[in-house]
């Protein structure tokens, strides 16, 4: 059997198809989304398809939020387009103070099943308002899942997962990765949110990474192995529950850790992960664990200056030799 | 009559139950025994029992930081809502929202909430649930003169409009935004004229009187319902308590809350009306205040006999497991 290939965008749109002929509740809100089947034409085929199930709304951030917490406390499966991801700025309080928060300040009561879709990240010349990578800002919140898939087939496993989740998921979607090819399978299956996944196996360094921190990687890894480097990817696909069993039996193995993101450095998930390895498995690294990810600025326009803040293939093989090549 | 005897009774007596559980609430509160801070509704329960008392159990209500007479209004249980101010782990939320944060959904309360206009995104959504199910419930949001100058305000009345959402925005204008008077934070005396750049009704009513505020309520809900789309009500009513338990309220005079306590009271309003209608006598009306004086003993013991929850507890909720 052949293995067929999809882009990112292809796996999402038939993610999305198959869990709204699923399922009657689940319907997309947004802004701009049936005259091009999305801003990016990532919803594909769904306003044919789905009449009255994707719907325009006014550009009302706070209140597209809005209407996703409340249909979703109501008996609905909302998913909601943010459009740009840095427009959460518009519907903190939606996303933070009601959505993150209201099944555990009542007890318990009710559930409260949102995706909130969020196309992120930078590289395509977008400037400061259109480019950033905010995950970890909501991996801050409790109350919230937080889901940053890499290729096609974790594109489509993840969503479909998010929208059966009975919790609010902020699910993060890096732009330049939508025309990114993979093999998707045909058939329906879900990934769990949680589970990481080791794409490349090694024994000298792991690379853990997430979104297009994982195209790095693996660009990364292959340079590696050319120089006698055997690195091993951790795939942490989400963030929040995260998969620290997995990162655990990947750094007992290697002993060192880089961990790769877009986002910023400062305050980016990468922190995270380095305070939890070096909490849990100090006795087990064989060095610091070094981080790679973007420049602590906003994103510049100008493309020499866009591509000089974003981490880099080069950036992750020279992590991965500082650590190894340490005696 | 234009209403039922038996029925004015009823929320005569339903609007003695709030003032009574505001009351008892600011006593206790007072006296130490609940924690954090808590905003009462006194003066206002016209406005909570008259537009409650025109729906439907499955219509779906969200409310304020001063929300106990609206949840006791739509037929929330009195003693777990003590229970939830007392911090306890028979309370609606098991002690994990307090006063700012209850809810109810069995009754189609979708939650008091802490954030000034935080409920109004959230009603929009309810609203449009009902659009997709295809009922013919409504949903209605309790939010101040205050609330009423935020930005999502804007956001959600033009979409809610737009796309006709079964809507009842219940604008409580008690004339105080925190410590500052309405007149110096918005441009307008009316509110509700506001409802004119959304291209839906607006209507002022007298929000201490029951009558007004249900008739207002009832064509509301009967645009709502038949699916024309949201209405904008406000009733102008007056807060008695301060914005908070212990607020030491410098910023107004006794002066100005004397005629809202005596014959401007909307209780007393009822009250006046129904004896003179021969509905009601002294003994009845001593009656009703009676009962519900021992309805919040009831609570208020119920309350007190109640456990804390364990502390560790406070790590349950946050997820649904499935």
């Amino acid at each position: 059997m052949t293995e067929r290939i999809l882009s990112a965008s292809a796996a999402l749109a038939e993610a999305l198809h198959e869990e709204m002929q699923r399922d009657e509740t689940v319907f997309i809100l947004g802004e701009d989304l049936t005259a091009h089947a999305g801003i990016f034409g990532q919803f594909e085929g769904l306003p044919e398809n789905f009449p009255g199930r994707i719907i325009d709304t006014p550009i009302s951030e706070a209140a597209i939020v809005g209407v996703g917490v409340g249909s979703a406390l109501t008996d609905m499966r909302p998913i909601v387009d943010l459009h740009f991801s840095d427009f959460v700025t518009c519907c903190m309080d939606e996303l933070v103070n009601q959505a993150a928060k209201i099944r555990y300040m009542f007890g318990g009561q009710v559930k409260l099943p949102l995706v909130v879709w969020c196309p992120d990240g930078a590289g395509i010349r977008a400037a400061a308002q259109h480019s950033q990578s905010l995950e970890a800002w909501f991996v801050h919140v409790p109350g919230l899942k937080v889901v940053v898939p890499s290729e096609p087939s974790d594109v489509k496993g993840l969503i479909k997962s998010a929208i059966r989740d009975d919790n609010p998921v902020m699910f993060f979607q890096n732009k330049s990765l939508f025309s990114k090819q993979g093999v998707v399978p045909e058939e329906d299956y879900l990934i769990p949110l949680g589970k990481a996944a080791v794409k490349r196996q090694g024994k000298d360094v792991t690379l853990i990474c997430y979104g297009s921190g994982y195209y790095l990687c693996k660009e990364a890894a292959d340079i590696l192995a050319e120089q006698g480097i055997e690195a091993e990817i951790v795939d942490l696909r989400t963030l929040k529950p995260l998969d620290m069993d997995t990162v655990t039996v990947s750094i007992k193995k290697t002993g060192r850790a880089v961990t790769v993101h877009e986002a910023c450095l400062t305050g980016g998930f990468g922190a995270e992960l380095c305070a939890r390895i070096q909490e849990q498995l100090f006795d087990h690294l064989k060095g610091p664990i070094k981080r790679v990810a973007a420049r602590d600025v906003p994103m510049p326009f100008s493309p020499g200056m866009e591509d000089f803040c974003l981490p880099k293939v080069t950036d992750v093989v020279m992590a991965a030799h500082s650590i190894v090549s340490r005696k | 009559m234009a209403e039922d005897a038996n029925m004015l009774l009823e929320l005569y007596e339903r609007m003695i139950t709030v003032r009574t559980f505001e009351t008892v609430a600011g006593e206790y509160f007072a006296a130490g025994e609940i924690p954090g801070f808590i905003h009462l509704s006194i003066g206002q329960e016209a406005s909570s029992v008259g537009v409650c008392s025109c729906l439907r159990p499955d219509d779906y209500v969200i409310t304020n930081h001063r929300g106990h007479g609206h949840m006791i209004a739509k037929g929330a249980d009195i003693k777990r809502m003590t229970a939830e101010l007392f911090g306890k782990k028979t309370g609606y939320c098991k002690g994990k929202g307090g006063s700012m944060h209850i809810a109810d959904f069995s009754i189609g309360i979708l939650g008091a909430n802490g954030v000034v206009a935080g409920g109004l995104p959230i009603i929009a959504g309810a609203g449009f649930s009902i659009k997709m199910r295809k009922t013919d419930q409504v949903a209605v949001c309790f939010f101040g003169d205050g609330a009423a100058n935020r930005g999502t305000v804007h956001e959600v009345m033009n979409l809610a409009s737009v796309w006709k959402l079964p809507i009842i925005f219940a604008l409580e204008n008690n004339q105080w935004a925190s410590t500052t008077p309405q007149e110096k934070s918005s441009a307008v005396e009316e509110i509700s004229c506001r409802a004119a750049g959304y291209n839906m009704p607006g209507v002022a009513v007298d929000g201490n009187d029951l009558f007004e505020v249900r008739n207002a309520t009832l064509e509301a809900i009967e645009r709502a319902r038949s699916g024309k789309g949201p209405t904008l009500i406000e009733n102008k009513t007056y807060r008695i308590s301060g914005h908070f338990e212990g607020d030491p309220q410098k910023y107004r005079t006794q002066a100005e809350i004397a005629p809202w306590k005596e014959k401007n009271d909307p209780i007393r309003r009822l009250h006046d009306y129904l004896v003179t209608s021969g509905v009601l006598d002294e003994k009845m009306n001593l009656k009703i205040w009676e009962g519900a004086a021992a309805v919040l003993e009831d609570a208020v013991a119920f309350a007190k006999e109640s456990p804390f929850p364990e502390p560790e507890e406070a790590l349950e909720d946050l997820f649904v497991t499935q």
